[in-house]
């Protein structure tokens, strides 16, 4: 099977079409240059051809400038991850081709800006080189104004070309994205595109096609996570959130911004953290529960208040977009060391629920749950997502809004009696009356973060501080009962045990498909529940000789990262082991069986 | 695609507006409510302290406005005086320190049919949430924020305040307070909250008149009510109260209220200064202009259902 290029370009050369199973595409250039424009295009369509895709991308925190990448991975298959290795290089400079060579497959394509490029011959001998001017290109093509914008579509035009791609649809794609009060903006993409299509590539001695995908049942949608999780507060039938503009969390702000009033509802930009959170829980206290979120330092500003919401038992959505840390640290790259803030962040013994979503399509549905949870349970719930899956694009399948939307507007029912942290409820699980509400007996609840009795007056009394404490953790195991069983990917028993959560699954996934490809007994397990964790784990790791934690985060003074430590703690296994790194980008698959290869030989 | 693990609750469906306003008819055959029936817990306070004078007061409001439990809503942070919603028989939170300002305005633009009533002290106010009161000011999102302003903190035992003038010995400037106090009207006035009144609690009549002028106001309205801690700063006030030797002066019936120079100069009278309403203007609230931003975007999406509305965009995104 010939599935990448390196192959179909080494099997019989006399061929003019090869036919591929998917395409690793890395575009490198300047963060203006509209490379993800580029990438978000080819998704988009990709999309639209029922193919699967994912993308990966850096953006360089400075504000306008520096180099930039944008990957994307489009398959006729299941595709799990951004990819290891490119297929192809497009590089528009010299340092985006010195810089990303090295991310080539051997024997792939590295398609360049003459105008700025500079091949090197030793490269030359295990790469294939194209040379196009494409900056000069761009500028005869539009009509000599000397600017070479557009660039990046008369790139896009010679892909198309190399890809065999759906000209119609990417026609109707760069209508409907530059279509608008300018008509010649729309008319100048075309001419950009169409140069690109047309321009005669006689070095490169055949094109390529992509096998044809699966039939899906559903129309598919394109986005990135953090359009998921906002569009999926909104089917939850959040109406208010409120924030403060963070990277890479604004731009779940931005959208509720701009979409929640068709709704009737409203996002305020308020003037720090600590006061979006505040306004949130306010919210949710009148009667919906409401949304806040951030990234990095803005979590830390949030815990005060979040400890409120744990002790008031106040319905909350938070999200927490992770980002390299601590402090400022790394603002657009990613990793996984939230989930102690998470999970334990604040004063005082403060049990909360965190969900960490896998993929896109998870996203939007990780929020609904959140919502419900935060609803049934009186509870603030983190949705702990990355950096990662927040800017990667996925397509998947279009979920079904008229079934999964809801409406959670506040019940104003007139009640008799009402005490909200009552202790004798069979249940044990607080649920509060928006104000507005009327309760006939006259006695009437508040809700505070000072210890209190069943009406939410203070107390000092230590059997009652003892039960309220109770109640607040019990409910939370009680939550773990509903969690859905547990199933590993892959065989329930084997070698090794690649424990992941977050963004990791879909690179442990592949890394699994690899090794029992080559007779490897080595299974997967996604972690989404981080607390409280789902019962009957250690039932699954009674099949498996190893239980490597694969994060994206330190693995601390005592050796493991922040996942590995809370499941030793509760499974006091010591077969748990990590495997972490902190340099910022996503995993490798080949990084990731590497490790475990070698950690399951260590005999520690 | 992961499974819903938990069930929400049924509810009416139909297009969610972001409030159902509840439907009690404030009029009718329900009578006012006695100050019996308002007062919830003994107050905590020091025998003496000013803050009492306040708490009646506002039960004379509730009385006086006929506001039901329902409808009041008492929201403070932590503080001596932020302890006022347990005392108050109704809907009611008490959180955190310096953020029951932002708290309120969840409640505010979230629940335009409740008016929210915020309590707290100087500190409170002016030091650990003195940010949120010059952007809940500035946005002017409907609600009545009455400090009562004791130039001390009380509840952790005599410490300088925000407000404590210059010389004040407290636990921490035993020598004498070093640092230039805030002076609550020209920091309510510059931060532009659209009614900045003032008050003190010795003389009650004065204190409900202001409270129901703030309540009236259409915005962000500021009280700075002086309540004295007999505890730790007797005799502040003194100055102010007829019945001590002092002087109460009202804002001078020529003062106009929607002159912001005047009554900045009137927020710079050496103490015990002026009473009563020293800045009043009609500004649009962020309440009504958010109301303007939904009612253009609701426009275009009349008759639709939620999911038809979401569904709009999700096929752009095919």
């Amino acid at each position: 099977m010939s599935d990448t290029i390196a192959e179909a370009s080494s099997s019989g050369g006399a061929q003019k079409v090869g036919k591929i199973n998917e395409a690793v595409i890395r575009i490198a250039g300047n963060s203006q240059d509209g490379i993800q424009a580029i990438g978000g295009f080819l998704a988009r369509l990709a999309g639209r051809s029922e193919q699967e895709v994912m993308t990966f991308m850096t953006i360089p925190s400075t504000i306008s400038g520096g180099p930039s990448i944008f990957q994307v991975r489009i398959g006729s298959g299941e595709v799990l991850s951004a990819g290891d290795e490119a297929d192809m290089l497009l590089c528009f400079y010299q340092h985006s081709y010195e810089d990303h060579i090295k991310s080539l497959k051997l024997g792939g394509i590295v398609l360049y800006d003459a105008d700025h490029v500079q091949p090197r011959s030793d490269w030359e001998e295990i790469y294939r080189h194209v040379g196009v001017n494409i900056s000069s290109l761009t500028v005869e093509a539009v009509g000599g104004t000397g600017r070479d914008k557009g660039k990046n579509i008369f790139a896009m035009g010679l892909l198309a070309k190399i890809f065999d791609l759906n000209v119609p649809k990417l026609t109707k794609l760069i209508e409907e994205r530059f279509g608008g009060k300018d008509p010649t903006i729309v008319q100048n993409a075309l001419v950009c595109f169409n140069g690109g299509y047309n321009h005669s590539l006689e070095n490169l001695l055949k094109t390529y096609q992509f096998y044809a995908p699966e039939k899906k049942d559903r129309h598919q949608v394109v986005m990135n996570g953090n359009e998921a999780l906002g569009y999926g507060l909104i089917a939850a039938g959040v109406r208010f959130g409120a924030g403060y503009p963070i990277t890479p969390w604004s731009d779940i702000m931005e959208l509720l911004r701009r979409e929640l009033p068709k709704y009737g509802g409203s996002f305020i930009q308020t003037e720090d953290e600590i006061a979006a959170i505040s306004m949130a829980i306010g919210a949710s206290y009148g009667g919906r529960v409401a949304v806040t979120g951030s990234s990095g330092p803005g979590i830390s500003l949030k815990t005060e208040a979040l400890g409120w919401a744990v002790m008031a038992e106040m319905p909350l959505v938070i999200v927490d977009v992770q980002r390299g840390g601590p402090s400022t640290g790394m603002p657009t790259n990613i990793e996984q060391s939230d989930l102690n803030i998470a999970c334990f962040g604040g004063h005082g013994d403060s049990p909360r629920v965190v969900i960490a979503p896998t993929s896109v399509e998870d996203c939007f549905y990780t929020a609904i749950e959140a919502v419900n949870i935060a609803r049934k349970y009186s509870t603030p719930v983190i949705i702990l997502t990355d950096q990662g899956i927040a800017t990667r694009i996925e397509a998947f399948e279009e979920p079904n809004l008229e079934k999964v939307c809801q409406d959670i507007s506040p019940n104003f029912t007139t009640v008799a009696d009402h005490k909200p942290y009552d202790l004798s409820k069979p249940d044990g699980i607080t649920q509060h009356l928006a104000p507005g509400t009327r309760i006939e007996s006259g006695k009437y609840p508040i809700v505070t973060g000072l210890e209190h009795d069943e009406l939410g007056h203070p107390t000092g009394s230590p059997k009652l501080h003892q039960e309220m404490t109770a109640k607040r953790r019990n409910k939370l195991r009680k939550l773990a009962w509903e969690f859905p069983k547990l199933k590993t990917y892959g065989p329930d028993e084997g070698q090794i045990l690649l424990v992941g959560w977050g963004s990791s699954q879909g690179p442990i996934r592949e890394a699994v498909d690899r090794a029992r490809g080559i007779g490897e007994a080595v299974s997967g397990l996604t972690i989404k529940h981080i607390n409280p964790l789902p019962n009957g784990l250690e039932e699954i790791f009674k099949g498996f000789h190893h239980i490597f934690v694969v994060e994206l985060n330190d693995e601390g003074i005592y050796g493991y990262g922040q996942l590995a430590s809370l499941l030793r703690a509760r499974y006091c296994d010591a077969r748990i082991r990590g495997i972490n790194k902190s340099d910022g980008l996503t995993w490798k698959v080949k990084e990731i069986l590497d490790r475990a290869r070698a950690l399951a030989s260590d005999k520690k | 695609m992961s499974t819903l693990s938990t069930e929400v609750p049924d509810r009416n469906a139909g297009n969610i507006a972001v409030v159902n306003a509840p439907t009690t008819s404030a009029t009718g055959e329900r009578k006012g409510l006695t100050k019996k029936e308002i007062a919830a817990d003994h107050p905590t306070w020091c025998p003496g302290c000013g803050d009492f004078s306040v708490l009646a007061l506002y039960f004379k409001l509730i009385e006086k406005r006929k506001i039901w439990h329902e409808k009041i809503t008492t929201v403070a942070g932590i503080g001596c005086s932020s302890r006022f919603p347990y005392f108050v028989q109704a809907h009611g939170a008490h959180f955190i320190h310096g953020r029951a300002l932002p708290f309120a305005s969840g409640i505010s633009l979230s629940r335009p049919d409740l008016h929210v009533f915020v309590f707290g002290g100087d500190g409170d106010a002016f030091s650990i949430g003195g940010n949120h009161f010059n952007h809940t000011a500035r946005k002017n999102v409907k609600m009545t924020y009455c400090v009562m302003d004791n130039w001390v903190y009380g509840l952790t035992k005599k410490q300088t305040s925000p407000t404590s003038p210059l010389g004040f010995k407290s636990k921490t400037d035993q020598w004498g307070a070093v640092d230039y106090p805030i002076n609550p009207m020209k920091q309510a006035i510059s931060a532009g909250a659209t009614f900045v009144a003032r008050t003190t609690h010795t003389n009650p009549n004065h204190v409900l008149q202001m409270m129901e002028a703030a309540m009236d106001h259409d915005g962000f309205s500021f009280i700075e009510c002086l309540s004295e801690c007999v505890e730790f700063y007797e005799g502040a006030f003194d100055a102010s109260n007829p019945r001590k030797g002092g002087v109460f002066n009202e804002v001078p019936k020529t003062h106009d209220v929607t002159d912001e120079l005047a009554a900045y100069k009137l927020a710079g009278e050496p103490f015990p200064g002026s009473f009563g309403i020293f800045y009043k203007v009609s500004k649009p609230t962020k309440n009504a202009k958010e109301a303007e931003i939904n009612k253009s975007f609701q426009a275009k999406t009349t008759g639709m259902k939620d999911w038809q509305i979401l569904q709009k965009n999700f096929d752009r995104m095919k």
